[in-house]
Parts: C-alpha cells; sequence; structure tokens
C-alpha cells in the first residue's frame, strides 16, 4: 500500500477497533478527510463496518471477518485477504479485495460492488439481493446459494452446487463449473447479457482485457416458484 | 463451539519457539473458546522411551509417585510436573508394566496421552490462564495442535476439554457440533470402547482409534468419518511425525492455513496466525471440504 | 325375530377425524398441509400451575395503595442505550408480510400506549412500524430480507433470531399469494412467487462465529443498542449458556406453542419443547454464569393472560413476549366474522390458513380490500386495553403473593397440579414435597 501524504491513518497496533469505526462513523458531509489507511489490521474482525460516507478506506493487510460489513457508498481497498462474510450487506459502493476471501463473501449484498482479484471460498454472493459481485479466481462451493437478484461474475472456476435455490440473480462463469445446484440451469448467452457482463467486467477495472464470449450464464429453471409435488426431491 | 490452532516447525529456530508461537496462538483464539483449552506438543523424544502424560488433583505430589513406580519397574523412570500434569518417561518395554503400576498405585490420575514425543495438557479455565498454568511457552517441539473450548451440549469439564488421545502419539481436536455422535457412542461401547463424558468430541476421536485398531491408515479412517459422522466439524489430528486437517462437505466452520519455508500453521480464524514469523509473505489458503491433508517430516 | 344389537359406531383415538382428513388431503395433493399458528394440540402449560397466595405465614399487599412494580430494563449488560419498558410484556416479531401493514401499525400504537415495545419480523421494517411504535426491535433473520444499516442505527434493539418455537431448526414461508408488490419489493424477489428461506444464517454458524457477528452488529451501531439473540426451545440449558458466552444482552426463548405465519403443520406440532419445560433450564444457565438479572431472559409461546404472565417471571423470565394473543386482540378470529370463516371452511377461533392471505379480520393479508378492514387507531386501543389488563391481573396475583415488584415473584410461589407440570416446572406437585425429576442429575 501507497503512503498518502494526506490520507488519515489509524494504526490498529495502538488504536482500536471501536476507535476506527468510531471515526469513520462521525465523518460529517462536510468532512475532509476523505482518504483514510489503516495499518497493521492483522486479521481483526469488523473493520470498516457501517460505513456511510463517500471516502476511501484502504486496509494495509489481512482482515477478518465481515469486512466493509453493511458498506455504503465508500470505497475499501483491502491489500490482503478478507475473512468471512467480507461487505456482507453491502448496499453502495466498492469493496475491492487484493488477496484472496474467505466463506460468504459479499453474503446478502443490496447493492454496490465487490471485487476479489483472487479466490472466493464457499458460498459466495450467498442469499445475494441485487449487488455486483466479480471474482478474478474461482469461487467455492454452494456460490449464490438463493441468490435473489444482482450479479456474481467469475473468471475462474466453480465449485459444487453453482446458483442452488436461485431466484432471479445472473451468474456468469468462464471456467468450469463443478456441478449446478437446485433449480440452477445453463442459459443462452443474449447479447443483452454480454452488455451486462461488460458493464460488470468494467467495474472491476478489466474492460477489454476479457472476452465476455468466453462466459457462459446461469440461472433459475423457476421450477421452484411455486410448489408442486413432482419437484419435491430438489426440497 | 472453539477455536484451534496448530504448528509445525520446518527449521530448528521455529522448534525452539514452538510453545511460545502455539501460546499466542491459543489465547489468540480465547474469545470463540473461553471455557477451556488443552494442547499437544511433539517434544523431543527420549531414545528408547515412552512418555505418558498425567493429570491428577491440585498438588499432587508426581516426584514421590515417580519414585514409588521405579520400585516397580525395571528401568529409569523420568518426571517433570507441570501443574497439575506431569510427564513420566519409563523405557518403551515398560510402556505397559507402568500404565497397570499406576492404576493400583494411583487410580485417581487419568492417563492423558502416551506417545514417543507426544506430552499433552488440557485444564479448565481461560486459554492464556491454561497455557501459562503448563509453562507452554517454554516448551520445543517438531510440532504442536492446540484448542480452545466453548462447551456446547456438554458440560465444562477438564475431561471434556480437547485434545482427546486417539492412540500412540495422536490426538483429535475438533470446531464443531456432530448431531449421530449418541448413536456412535453406543456402538463403540458394543465393539469395548471406554468413554469419560458426554461429549460429542470424544466420540469422533474413538471412533477414528477404532479405525486406526481395524488397520485403516489416518487417511482412510478420516475419510471413513465423512460418511459415518454427521455434523460440522473440522477436525485437526496430531500425529507423531505431522498433522492432519479434516473438514466436513458444507464447511461453514471456518478453518486458515498458511506456510512458509519456516513453518506450516494452522488456525480457526486468520488472527491466530498473524504473529508468526514471516506470516506478511507467507500463502494463506483455506482447506477444501471433504478433503484430507496430511503434513508429515518425513516427507 | 329381534334384530341383533349392533355396537355403537367407535371411532379411533389414534385414526380421529382429523389425522384421517390429514390422510386424505395429503393423498389427493401430495404437499405437506401448511398453516399458520402454534402448536394446537393440549400441552403441560402456564394453566397446570397455580399461586400460593398469602395465608397466615405470608401477608398480601393492598390494592392500588402499596406498590407493585412492572417495570424492566432490557440489555443492561453491554448496550449504552438499554430499553426501559413500563410492563414486562413485549410484542414478539411478526413481519411485515405475513402481516399488513394496517396491523403492524396497530401493534405499534398499542404497545407505544401500554409503555413496551413491538419487534419487526422476515420482511423489514416498514416505516408505518417505526413511526408508530416508541420502542422497535429489529430483527436480523437467516433471510436477512430488507436488512439495511439505517434501519439497524434506527431500532432501538438488535434481535438475531437462530429460531422460534414454532419451527426450531426451520426458516422463514410466505406463499405467492402474500407476495404482493409492497413485499416483494421490500424482499427483493419476484411478486406473486413462493417464498424459500434458509434455515441457517448465510455468513455465521455455531456460537463461536455468532459471537463475531453479533461483534459486527455492534460495531454497526457504536455499541449503542441491545441485542437479543433469540432461539426455538429446543436444548435450552445450552442455547441459554452459548448465548451468553456469545455476547447476548438478552435471551429470547419461544417455545412450541409460539406461532408463526406459515409452515408444515408436522414441524409445528412434532419439533421443539413446551414453554413451561424451557423456562427452568434457562434460568439455570444463567445462574450457573452468574448472569441471572444480567443478562435479561424473555419468554414466549402461548403467553395469555396476567396468570401466564406472572407465572413466567415467578419460574424467572424477566419478561415475555406475546404474538398470537396480539393478533387476538387486534380482531384475529373474531366470531363476529362467523359467516365468512364459514365460507373458508372453518369457524372462529380455528382459523389458521394465514398463509392464503385471505383472512376476513384484514391482520393477516395483503388483499388492500380486507386489509383496510382493520383501523390501526381502535385496533391499537385494543391492543393496549389487553396489554393494561394482563398487566393488572399479574399484578394482582403478585400483591395476592405479598410482592413489591413482579420480579420479586419467586418459583415457591407455585405449585403443579399435574406430575408432568411439576417436573418440566421444577415445583411442587400440590399437597406434596414432591418436585418430580430432581433426583437424578
Amino acid at each position: 500500500m501507497k503512503q498518502r501524504a494526506f490520507a488519515r491513518v489509524i494504526d490498529l497496533g495502538q488504536a482500536s477497533v471501536r476507535d476506527l469505526n468510531q471515526a469513520l462513523h462521525d465523518l460529517g458531509p462536510d468532512s475532509n478527510a476523505t482518504h483514510w489507511q489503516v495499518l497493521n489490521p492483522r486479521g481483526r474482525h469488523a473493520l470498516a463496518v457501517g460505513v456511510d460516507a463517500e471516502v476511501t478506506i484502504e486496509i494495509a493487510g489481512h482482515a477478518g471477518y465481515y469486512c466493509a460489513g453493511m458498506n455504503k457508498r465508500a470505497t475499501v481497498v483491502v491489500h490482503g485477504n478478507v475473512g468471512v462474510g467480507a461487505a456482507e450487506n453491502m448496499m453502495s459502493g466498492l469493496v475491492h479485495v487484493r488477496g484472496d476471501a474467505s466463506q460468504a463473501a459479499g453474503a446478502t449484498a443490496r447493492g454496490g460492488t465487490l471485487v476479489i482479484d483472487g479466490n472466493a471460498a464457499a458460498r459466495c454472493g450467498i442469499s445475494l439481493k441485487g449487488g455486483d459481485i466479480v471474482v478474478k479466481g474461482s469461487v467455492g462451493h454452494m456460490s449464490a446459494f438463493m441468490a435473489q437478484a444482482g450479479t456474481l461474475v467469475v473468471l475462474g472456476d466453480a465449485g459444487d452446487s453453482l446458483g442452488d435455490s436461485i431466484y432471479e440473480a445472473h451468474l456468469y462463469v468462464r471456467g468450469t463449473v463443478a456441478g449446478l445446484g437446485a433449480d440452477c440451469i445453463e442459459k443462452p448467452l443474449a447479447d443483452r447479457h454480454r452488455a451486462e457482463l461488460h458493464a460488470k467486467l468494467q467495474l472491476a477495472g478489466l474492460a477489454g482485457q476479457v472476452d465476455v464470449g468466453a462466459f457462459r450464464r446461469y440461472g433459475s429453471a423457476r421450477q421452484l416458484y411455486h410448489f408442486h409435488v413432482d419437484h419435491a426431491d430438489a426440497y | 463451539m472453539c477455536g484451534i490452532v496448530g504448528l509445525f516447525a520446518k527449521d530448528a529456530a521455529i522448534q525452539m519457539e514452538l510453545g511460545a508461537h502455539l501460546a499466542r496462538m491459543l489465547a489468540s483464539m480465547s474469545d470463540r473458546g473461553p471455557d477451556s483449552a488443552g494442547f499437544a506438543v511433539y517434544a523431543p523424544p527420549v531414545e528408547g522411551a515412552v512418555k505418558l502424560t498425567l493429570r491428577g488433583p491440585a498438588g499432587y505430589d508426581f516426584v514421590a509417585l515417580a519414585a514409588a513406580l521405579r520400585g516397580r519397574l525395571w528401568g529409569t523412570v523420568a518426571v517433570q510436573p507441570r501443574g497439575t500434569h506431569a510427564v513420566l518417561v519409563v523405557a518403551a518395554t515398560e510402556a505397559v508394566a507402568a500404565r497397570d503400576a499406576l492404576a493400583t498405585m494411583a487410580p485417581e490420575l487419568v492417563v492423558v496421552g502416551i506417545g514417543c514425543s507426544m506430552e499433552l495438557y488440557k485444564e479448565v479455565g481461560p486459554p492464556a490462564e491454561v497455557a501459562r498454568q503448563f509453562q507452554l511457552a517454554d516448551m520445543q517441539g517438531s510440532h504442536g495442535i492446540g484448542h480452545t473450548r466453548m462447551a456446547t451440549e456438554s458440560a465444562v469439564t477438564t475431561d471434556g476439554a480437547h485434545p482427546y488421545s486417539t492412540g500412540l502419539d495422536q490426538c483429535l481436536v475438533h470446531n464443531g457440533s456432530l448431531s449421530n455422535h449418541n448413536t456412535l457412542r453406543r456402538e463403540l461401547r458394543r465393539l469395548g470402547y471406554g468413554f469419560d463424558t458426554e461429549n460429542d468430541t470424544e466420540v469422533a476421536a474413538v471412533y477414528l482409534t477404532a479405525k486406526l485398531h481395524e488397520g485403516l491408515s489416518l487417511d482412510a479412517a478420516l475419510r471413513g468419518s465423512l460418511d459415518d459422522l454427521d455434523g460440522f466439524y473440522t477436525f485437526v489430528v496430531g500425529t507423531e511425525t505431522g498433522f492432519a486437517v479434516l473438514r466436513d462437505p458444507i464447511a461453514c466452520k471456518p478453518a486458515v492455513m498458511a506456510e512458509t519455508d519456516r513453518f506450516v500453521a494452522f488456525g480457526t480464524e486468520y488472527r491466530a496466525l498473524a504473529d508468526l514469523p514471516g506470516i506478511e509473505q507467507a500463502r494463506v489458503w483455506e482447506p477444501e471440504p471433504a478433503t484430507v491433508y496430511q503434513w508429515d517430516r518425513r516427507a | 325375530m329381534d334384530e341383533t344389537p349392533r355396537t355403537p359406531p367407535r371411532l379411533s383415538a389414534t385414526f380421529d377425524a382429523h389425522v384421517l382428513a390429514e390422510i386424505r388431503r395429503a393423498a389427493a395433493t401430495g404437499i405437506y398441509d401448511i398453516r399458520g399458528a402454534g402448536a394446537k394440540r393440549k400441552l403441560p402449560h402456564f394453566d397446570d400451575l397455580v399461586f400460593l397466595g398469602a395465608s397466615i405465614s405470608r401477608y398480601p399487599l393492598e390494592g392500588y395503595r402499596e406498590r407493585c412494580g412492572t417495570d424492566v430494563m432490557l440489555g443492561t449488560r453491554f448496550a449504552k442505550q438499554p430499553i426501559a419498558l413500563k410492563i414486562p410484556i413485549t410484542i414478539a416479531g411478526m413481519s411485515f408480510g405475513s402481516l399488513s401493514a394496517q396491523a403492524k401499525e396497530a401493534l405499534g400504537r398499542g404497545a407505544s400506549i401500554a409503555g413496551t415495545s413491538t419487534t419487526t419480523g422476515d420482511g423489514g421494517m416498514t416505516n408505518e412500524e417505526r413511526t408508530h411504535s416508541q420502542t422497535l426491535v429489529y430483527q436480523v433473520l437467516p433471510s436477512r430480507y430488507g436488512m439495511n444499516p439505517d434501519d439497524l442505527r434506527r431500532a432501538d434493539a438488535i434481535e438475531v433470531v437462530v429460531g422460534q418455537g414454532a419451527k426450531p431448526g426451520g426458516g422463514g414461508m410466505l406463499l405467492g399469494q402474500k407476495v404482493s408488490e409492497r413485499v416483494a419489493g421490500m424482499r427483493n424477489l419476484p411478486a406473486g412467487i413462493d417464498q424459500r428461506s434458509a434455515s441457517r444464517h448465510p455468513d455465521w454458524t455455531g456460537p463461536d462465529d455468532l459471537q463475531i457477528k453479533i461483534e459486527e452488529l455492534r460495531e454497526i451501531t457504536d455499541w449503542q443498542k441491545p441485542v437479543y439473540v433469540k432461539v426455538g426451545a429446543s436444548r435450552p440449558y445450552y442455547d441459554t449458556a452459548l448465548a451468553v458466552k456469545a455476547g447476548a444482552d438478552v435471551v429470547v426463548i419461544d417455545g412450541m406453542q409460539g406461532g408463526t405465519a406459515a409452515t408444515q403443520d408436522v414441524f409445528l406440532e412434532n419439533v421443539g419443547i413446551p414453554t413451561l419445560a424451557a423456562i427452568r433450564p434457562a434460568v439455570r444457565a444463567l445462574q450457573e454464569l452468574g448472569m441471572y438479572r444480567k443478562v435479561q431472559l424473555i419468554i414466549s409461546g402461548g403467553v395469555r393472560n396476567g396468570a401466564d404472565v406472572a407465572k413466567a417471571l415467578a419460574l424467572g423470565a424477566d419478561a415475555v413476549s406475546i404474538g398470537t394473543a396480539a393478533l387476538v386482540a387486534l380482531g384475529d378470529n373474531d366470531p363476529a366474522l362467523e359467516a365468512e370463516y364459514q365460507r373458508l371452511g372453518t369457524t372462529a377461533g380455528a382459523y389458521d390458513d394465514w398463509h392464503e392471505g385471505r383472512d376476513p379480520a384484514g391482520i393477516t393479508t395483503q388483499d388492500p380490500a380486507l386489509a383496510a378492514r382493520l383501523d390501526p387507531v381502535l385496533a391499537g386501543r385494543r391492543l393496549a386495553n389487553y396489554l393494561a389488563v394482563m398487566t393488572l391481573e399479574a399484578q394482582t396475583i403478585a400483591r395476592a403473593c405479598g410482592k413489591s415488584h413482579l420480579h420479586k415473584l419467586e418459583p415457591e410461589d407455585l405449585v403443579a397440579l399435574t406430575i408432568e407440570a411439576a417436573a418440566m416446572a421444577g415445583v411442587k406437585l400440590a399437597g406434596t414435597e414432591w418436585i418430580p425429576g430432581q433426583g437424578a442429575s
């Protein structure tokens, strides 16, 4: 992480996570503290959670669980890995993980963009509610489980049970899918999907570098929208 | 529900500091395991000898016990007391005789673990205090595993703490909650195995012991548990020359590993690994579900 | 020739009318029966306990002049702003979606008049409820429908729902006919489809990870608000201890009589333990951890009157929560609507097909015409009346036992009328010194 002269620096070797989050929550609309750098995170949990401000927060190292949880409007960059539930229930803004993400990355995210440069573990995008997730590596099993809305774009592979019980979220995977979950099927990649995919890749800074045609689209077969006894074994 | 830590040294310096690192890792997992703690350290073996880790009531005179035991055995008996525990070192040929003698001389003592290098300690109390009680920070060894416990469905007792010994130089720690352990316990009892607690982890430990007695390799025994055990689990098994890791197929309980050219480490959370030397440059990854991983010094 | 006398027709207790009808229904449809409310079969309950009023050895308090306090503070362990309630009866979580907006407003109005709290449900927080409810508890459920940090911050308390008494181990359920445009919008679902819900939380499993989740919720809300953990009554001793270890300010235990908007009938009647059996184990866990009265305990599941309130508190709860009873107070299952219940194939008092969304009382429906039948102001008044009566009833009983505050009631003020109730509640069988089951460890 580059030092920036104008940034506010919080060293978690001395300050507490409570100090960090309170400082971020106390930001008023007229504050000029628009750039923050957090040193020595050392896997601590709940870093930069509940932020509601147009600021940039850089975390210099690995973060623990729920990094940038419920983020609104902020840009959070983690120069390392993140633990469980990164950007969970994000509302808007951008969370960029330079390393890998643990389980439930982007869980229930309603808006905003989560970009993961490395791999994400199981249940990436679980219960997604409108956010966008772009994973440059691979995702683990049960990703996009019960995903309701939003998009998950995976440049690498996807683990087993992709999109199990999916509703209307859009899934795009370039690599191999180990297996599809209940009610999740491959769907044709029409022009409007290519356009959507292009837009999401652009958010991740990959515009022009990746061929959208190399992806396959997956989504709901909609057989579980109304219970029918013939589909009972999908439950 | 719990925290697990593990460290496998690849160089002599880490071996010398093994206990210090493990003590710190254990303390970092206190929040998720406040009730009790335990650890197994694979300390340098004594040529031709076997170690028995014993646990007794507070204030027990292990030195006097060792002296009395010398009268019953042919060879030497060395003793290293640490709090409520002590490691007795006897000739390998006398291991059985020593156990039999202890059973009659000191039935109030529990043999917590036996091995050529393994020393096993566990107690009720906050993990940092448990580590201090046994002077973990001073211990050296090739590898070690540790556990902090938040009891779910059984009592907070020393017997309920992990690790559980599963055989010579072998022990198990567990994070998660099994759901079919009562039935397995009944079956294992029928086969002649004994239990000290109502704990689900003890069932997993005895299950593995039984499978190993049947002749299965540790790898095969762990893979068998994927079919036979129901519930959520991350298992770490300490062996004479390394350790093994297994996560259940759903893999809800987290697990993180890190490797450098100096060590391989395991932690339930990355926080447990954050202070290891060179961790900034380590390869950090999460074990895949339903996959047995093994690290072995001989490899 | 005389006819041989026939034996009269004999119905089976095992294959009774209800069981036979259910088998036929299953054979016809191929789907399990779904309904609302809680376990309906007869279970050991508060009715099986009675109070030992003042006599020669104990003296009562006079009504009115001699105070019997009813206030309670919730969330004193960690929250900067614990909740002060005037009465130890709260309104349990019920979703907008399962209930109409008018019903949610009515609950808020009534609770505010009475000086107590309401709770959101599996659909998120509506403006109606936040505006009209003076104290609002915001649920964090496995589905996370409508979850957002702004509602977390404008709530007065946060309730992490592990499960509920009607279906411990099950998730929410809302069928297509109630997934209206507004409900669908709040839950990010297509309108008109059956909502499938997760039974586990998406981003944590187990008390060790729950602890970290609670920490996150506290960090988002700057440690201002109490965090409750709600669980269906199953293993209350262990669950209470684990909720405490995970960092809860308040533990909520919901017995099998607790209602739901919709789930499988077989789940309601066969999973979860009676409320009566859940209280003493939960209290014991708190006492053993030295957390009794420091972490508060709220009990729910079939609380109906002031006697139930007094009994739950005597057994050790800090407060109770009502759901089904609150809906009845608003006007659910009113006999005045009998003709309409008949048209629905049921009768007043038995109507529980709330998932169909055709409630004549306008409470468990999203149909605008039906929902308009409920006047939130009048219904709110009815709820406030009912809460006042429950409070007065509890005070009357407490005074008769010589107590200056409802929290001074204790288990020894109670005896049981049946062996089961005595064993479950841990109190003596009336007229004896015997508490069944307390010899074995």
